[in-house]
């Protein structure tokens, strides 16, 4: 069985790449992902916002009460070299580079343009094979269009190209308003691909306690969905790569998308929950999947429900209950 | 050697250039002390020498030096007249006017021996007088002073300029840097001389060309215009703007700028700051307006100079610093402004006194001076002959530090009291009192029914002394109440304090005018309840959010009116005993906390000196009561020696019984009621506490404090752990936990903490506690009575969040729980008494860790800075703390399973 695919230029075994997650913070879980069949890696995301809190906090943390007191007029050793920067993800980037054979894909959410910029010219200088810019943001300010925002998105993607040889991708949230117009400004400002989509931390609200919780929430396969619609709409529309990611936990899920349209199918809380071997699980499941109904590799079943290949395009625009709640009626009645 | 030296050569020269013949012989190598090459030294015309040492030889014949030059003459052909003098003990001065002042003395017919210099000795009459406007500073030295806050960062900026001006110019640059006695809102005073020769003025400014006030709020402090020359500059950071900022200024600093014929510039620094994303940081702003407008380097050339400082100084801590300190150069000179004089003084604003004008005398006129700065002034008439200092004077000296301060939702408060507990200034208070006394109370005094069953018809208020305050919100985050419309709102809150002031003020008073709750009606058993016994540890000079004082006032409030403590230098000797004010204070009778310090490495016996010394004259009291025992009348000899004492209620009946005795000897007439009148005292229970930190307790007293605890000496040992050196700035201790980075372990410690705590235990006759207060305060309540409750030595060993920890200090108590959560800091406590009840003496008062070592170090820099310097290591480090943690846990949770018979682990 012929599982290969072409993602960002870059020629993978199979189409199952863990995403970006805490789990590719160690070097071990690194060679486990590869063990267990992973195609690429994307690493955790480098956050320019987290590394400026990281260094403001340590510095207001270490030279708080400084200069107060005669007999102590600083309360901890100067430290000549100080990891506050981009440092240990750039050195566990180039270690896990030594260290694996298959491609690694940096992320990147960048705060600055200076940030972006930079930042993505280290990595690329660490050796990724490939960047993915990770434009998540949750826009608060009620004086900022979708146009300014989205006008700021391809300003960063072009600086960012300008800066680096290796592939870009995007990983774009689903809150847009025309996907596909923005979809196709970023091809033509030189995205390699796009990663669709971006999951956002959800906050909770504790009873209890009366507090404001941060929550991760892991996907379940019901969450392809979202995916699924927008790579089968885009597939025929742009020229770039195009990876899915969100409710990918069994094989058939990545059948689904990459039938869809998509290049390769982005795997997290399935590794979270059932272990990075669970990798293994879901490309045997592809093969048992494609085998019996005799499929020979995923070239050939790649697109082929996208919206322009499958019977009932309108399908995929439909947003709201024709047959949706038809179909819901039939069951219950 | 010879710290004087310098400015005695320099008032020589300037003496000798009026024609006086004096010179200087500098004294280098003190031992061997070379008789022969200082004889060969002094040229053969000198007729009259004055030898200064910097030291006392109390009982001597004469100081060190003097002696020395006594035996270098004697015998030989020459034969000087020499007296000996001392000079700048305590730190005091050691000015050109005090040098004239000695050479002056050498000229007399006869010169006066023994005398001092720099105090003003009114007992004993040894000291010279001196003309303190005589000055022999010329024009050619630029010389500076900067008013600052600690934690401004103006001392920062001043080394810089130092750095700056020195490395860059032809001229020789000086620094001089006073700190304050306080730890919170602490004062700096930057004395910074720059000239075309090297400078040998080794003593602080008295007049200088331009003053910086770098924090407006120093303005109703003291004149910011007293020490500038006449035609200098001040420059004062203010948020006021040019048209309004004059208004804000008291009359005399009005005044003392237009006779002076001053400039006045001024700056929001603040404002500069925050445009530029350093909210707080004001030391660039002001280094630039110090160089923009003092002409001590051309301009461009200084903002030029500053720029490449930046640019090295924050390299390290990344490029947004840089770019926004580089902008902060920028922005600033725009909001520099020259405010014009007016010819007259129109302020209505006042310079408030250093203490309440309420005080009392002795506060008025010896602490007030040395709060305004001025103690070196007082003479040493005004200060007590005994050297002991009165208590509770503290309360005294309103600082004004908090831009916020708590407010009490009494609508909401559930009385828990827990932020009384914490509040590490006992600045809150709480109080339960008849409904009848709220007569004449202020409008805006809040008071609410009691919700203690025990306090059924008396009203409860909690109060905050506003001006006392250091803002370290530890309140707010320990307050279980949330407000049922606004979340973030709990039932005390955060408020801007200048609104708050007068009213506040006013409240406080009414609050402390109401009657304390009779110690015997207050159930120490909850904290709810037993916080009402009143603080006899308040308003500290310790940093704001302190782990360690809140230990210490508990100890207050539960022992305080019996209690001696002998204090190991460190923390808790700076902010306790340091002077100005004395933050250990006294009830309305008089009764209150007895405190000395001591040394390191001999507290722990210096403790078990007072129990000793209580012991042996109760014994004697006791004696002498046996033998007037048929004198005296009512069995009262037998009721005191027989007396329960192990209770408030049994202690107050004791001293009503002393009390009684005491009348009764005064009629008797005999050598032993004298002696016993004297004595008497000493028949009601006293406590006695060795408080210290751990540099003190698990380091340099050790060997003291083990062989005190093993006396079985009644003697209670409160030792406050922040695992590191703190007063001396952070070195690493045997307290310090693996992982932790401190100054001798600046890649982290790799070894485990001493437990203390362990080895005291093993001689199974000590009380031992460690407790959290953040994580249990109610543990912590109960292990401070068992131990005083112990008819033995005890130890607790209390967890102190602090500075040194490298953590925002209003999280201290969470970080506190979360060490207790994670295992990394066990609660227990063993108690000798069990034994005897058949039960294990040791209890693990803990749960099991619910969380891991790792997410407790995630909350603290010292912690995290490892992970940024050694990110290899650290893991590694942290894991092996973890698992130190695992072990320990496990040990403990064995020892305290045992069979109950075990004696000891």
């Amino acid at each position: 069985m012929n599982l290969s695919t072409t993602y960002l230029g870059l020629k993978l075994r199979t189409p199952l790449v863990p995403s970006a997650s805490p789990l590719s913070k160690k070097l071990d879980n690194l060679k486990l992902m590869e063990d267990a069949g992973a195609a690429a890696i994307v690493f955790h995301s480098l956050f320019e916002e987290q590394i400026r809190a990281d260094r403001f906090e340590l510095e207001n943390e270490l030279t708080q009460g400084t200069h107060s007191y005669a007999e102590s007029l600083t309360y901890f050793p100067a430290q000549e070299d100080f990891a506050v920067g981009p440092e240990t993800y750039l050195d566990h980037l180039s270690r896990a580079k030594s260290s694996l054979d298959i491609p690694i894909i940096a992320s990147l959410n960048g705060e600055t343009v200076g940030g972006w910029t930079r930042f993505a010219r280290q990595i690329e200088q660490a050796g990724a094979d490939a960047l993915e810019l990770n434009f998540y943001s949750v826009p608060t300010d009620a004086d900022r269009s979708a146009e300014d925002i989205e006008r700021g998105y391809l300003t960063i993607l072009d600086m960012v190209k300008a800066q680096v040889k290796i592939p870009v991708a995007i990983k774009l949230s689903p809150f847009f308003t025309s996907l596909t117009h923005f979809a196709r400004q970023l091809e033509r400002h030189g995205a390699d691909g796009l990663v669709l989509f971006n999951r956002f931390f959800q906050p909770n609200i504790d009873l209890e306690s009366g507090e404001i919780i941060p929550h991760a929430q892991l996907s379940t396969s019901g969450a392809l969905r979202l995916p699924l619609r927008w790579i089968a709409i885009l597939y025929h529309k742009l020229g770039i790569s195009l990876a899915a990611t969100s409710g990918i936990h069994r094989g058939t899920d990545a059948l689904k998308l990459l039938m869809a349209g998509a290049d390769v199918t982005m795997l997290c809380s399935a590794l979270l929950q059932h272990g990075i071997s669970h990798l293994r699980v879901v490309e045997h499941e592809m093969i048992d999947w494609m085998a019996q109904h005799e499929y020979e590799s995923v070239e050939q079943l790649k697109g082929r429900l996208s919206q322009q290949n499958c019977p009932d395009p309108a399908a995929f625009e439909r947003a709201q209950y024709v047959l949706a709640v038809g179909s819901f009626h039939t069951r219950i009645l | 050697m010879g710290s004087g030296g310098e400015a005695a050569c320099e008032t020589a020269d300037f003496l000798n250039a009026q024609d006086e013949r004096v010179g200087v012989l500098q004294v280098r190598l003190y031992r061997p002390f070379d008789e022969r090459r200082f004889r060969a030294a002094l040229p053969a015309s000198v007729k009259a020498l004055a030898v200064l040492d910097r030291t006392k030889e109390p009982g001597g014949p004469g100081e060190p030096l003097y002696l020395d030059c006594l035996q270098a003459f004697y015998g030989t052909e020459r034969s000087p007249k020499i007296v000996g003098g001392r000079y700048g003990l305590s730190s005091k001065e050691f000015t050109p006017t005090m040098i004239k002042a000695v050479f002056d003395n050498l000229a007399t017919a006869e010169p006066r021996n023994h005398f001092t210099i720099g105090i003003h000795d009114d007992v004993s009459g040894t000291s010279l007088d001196y003309d303190p406007a005589w000055s022999i500073e010329g024009d050619d030295v630029f010389r500076a002073l900067f008013y600052g806050l600690g934690s401004d960062g103006t001392v920062g900026a001043n080394k810089e300029t130092i750095k700056i001006i020195g490395e860059n110019t032809e001229h020789f640059a000086q620094g001089y840097f006073v700190y304050d006695s306080k730890k919170a809102g602490a004062i700096t005073i930057s004395h910074l001389r720059f000239g075309p020769r090297p400078i040998r003025s080794s003593y602080l400014i008295t007049e200088a060309q331009f003053v910086g006030c770098h924090q407006s709020l120093f303005l109703e402090r003291f004149d910011v215009s007293e020490r500038l020359a006449p035609g200098g500059i001040l420059l004062l950071n203010s948020p006021h703007g040019a048209d309004r900022v004059w208004e804000t200024l008291p009359e005399p600093t009005q005044r003392g700028l237009i006779t002076k014929r001053a400039r006045f510039f001024l700056i929001d620094a603040a404002k500069v700051a925050r445009e530029c994303g350093l909210a707080g940081r004001i030391n660039t702003a002001m280094q630039v307006c110090f160089f923009a407008i003092s002409g001590v380097l051309p301009h461009d050339e200084a903002l030029a100079t500053i720029r490449d400082s930046i640019r090295k100084t924050y390299a390290k801590k990344g490029e947004e610093v840089v770019a926004m300190n580089l902008a902060v150069v920028d922005r600033t000179l725009a909001h520099l402004h020259e405010v014009p004089l007016p010819s007259e003084s129109t302020g209505r604003a006042k310079i408030r006194p250093p203490v309440s004008e309420e005080a009392p005398v002795f506060v008025r006129r010896v602490i007030a001076p040395m709060v305004a700065g001025r103690g070196d002034t007082l003479p040493v008439s005004a200060l007590p002959c005994d050297g002991t200092f009165p208590t509770g004077t503290a309360r005294w000296e309103k600082r004004n530090l908090a831009n916020e301060v708590p407010v009490w939702d009494a609508d909401i408060c559930i009385q828990c009291a827990k932020c009384v507990m914490v509040c590490p200034h006992a600045v809150i208070r709480n109080k339960v009192y008849e409904p009848e006394r709220l007569v004449g109370a202020p409008l805006t005094f809040k008071s609410r029914d009691a919700r203690l069953p025990e306090w059924k018809e008396l009203k409860f208020t909690l109060q905050v002394a506003v001006e006392d305050c250091t803002s370290c919100g530890l309140c707010v985050e320990v307050c279980p109440v949330r407000n049922k419309s606004e979340a973030r709102l709990r039932a005390i809150n955060m408020e801007p304090q200048p609104p708050l002031r007068e009213v506040e003020r006013a409240n406080w008073n009414f609050f402390l005018s109401l009657p304390e709750l009779d110690r015997t009606r207050v159930p120490t058993d909850h904290i709810r309840s037993q916080q009402v016994q009143q603080p006899l540890f308040e308003f500290s000079g310790a940093c704001a959010g302190c782990g360690e004082t809140p230990y210490l006032k508990l100890l207050s409030q539960l022992f305080g009116d019996r209690m001696l403590v002998a204090n190991a230098t460190g923390c808790s000797s700076i902010y306790g005993g340091n002077l100005p004010t004395t933050p250990w204070a006294h009830d309305s009778q008089g009764r209150g906390p007895a405190w000395s310090n001591s040394l390191f490495e001999d507290n722990a016996e210096f403790g078990l000196g007072f129990r000793v010394s209580l012991d042996k004259q109760r014994e004697f009291a006791s004696e002498l009561l046996h033998g007037l025992a048929d004198e005296l009348g009512d069995g009262i000899a037998d009721a005191i020696l027989a007396a329960d004492q192990s209770d408030e209620a049994g202690i107050q009946e004791q001293r009503e019984r002393v009390a009684d005795l005491k009348a009764q000897l005064s009629t008797l007439n005999c050598d032993a009621a004298r002696r016993l009148e004297a004595i008497a005292d000493a028949l009601v229970r006293k406590s006695v506490w060795i408080v210290g930190g751990d540099g003190w307790g698990y380091d340099i007293g050790y060997g003291g404090l083990d062989h005190v605890l093993a006396s079985g000496a009644n003697v209670k040992v409160l030792l406050l752990d922040t695992e590191v050196y703190s007063n001396t700035g952070g070195q690493c201790s045997k307290a310090t936990p693996r992982g932790a980075v401190a100054k001798f372990a600046s890649a982290g410690k790799r070894a485990p903490k001493k437990d203390l705590g362990l080895i005291a235990m093993s001689y199974g006759t000590i009380y031992v506690a460690s407790v959290a207060m953040g994580a249990k305060d109610e543990h912590t309540l109960r292990a401070f009575l068992e131990a005083e409750n112990y008819d033995g030595p005890a130890l607790i060993i209390a967890y102190s969040h602090c500075i040194a920890h490298g953590i925002e200090m209003k999280y201290g108590m969470r970080n506190q729980k979360v060490a207790v959560d994670s295992g990394q800091w066990l609660l227990y406590r063993y108690d000798p008494r069990r034994v005897a009840q058949g039960e294990n003496p040791l209890q693990l008062d803990s749960s099991t860790p619910r969380t891991k070592v790792r997410d407790y170090f995630e909350l603290e820099g010292r912690f995290k800075m490892l992970r940024r310097t050694h990110p290899d290591e650290a893991a590694d480090v942290f894991q092996q703390a973890q698992h130190d943690a695992d072990v320990r846990r496990a040990f403990f949770a064995q020892l305290a399973a045992a069979a109950p018979s075990a004696k000891h682990p």
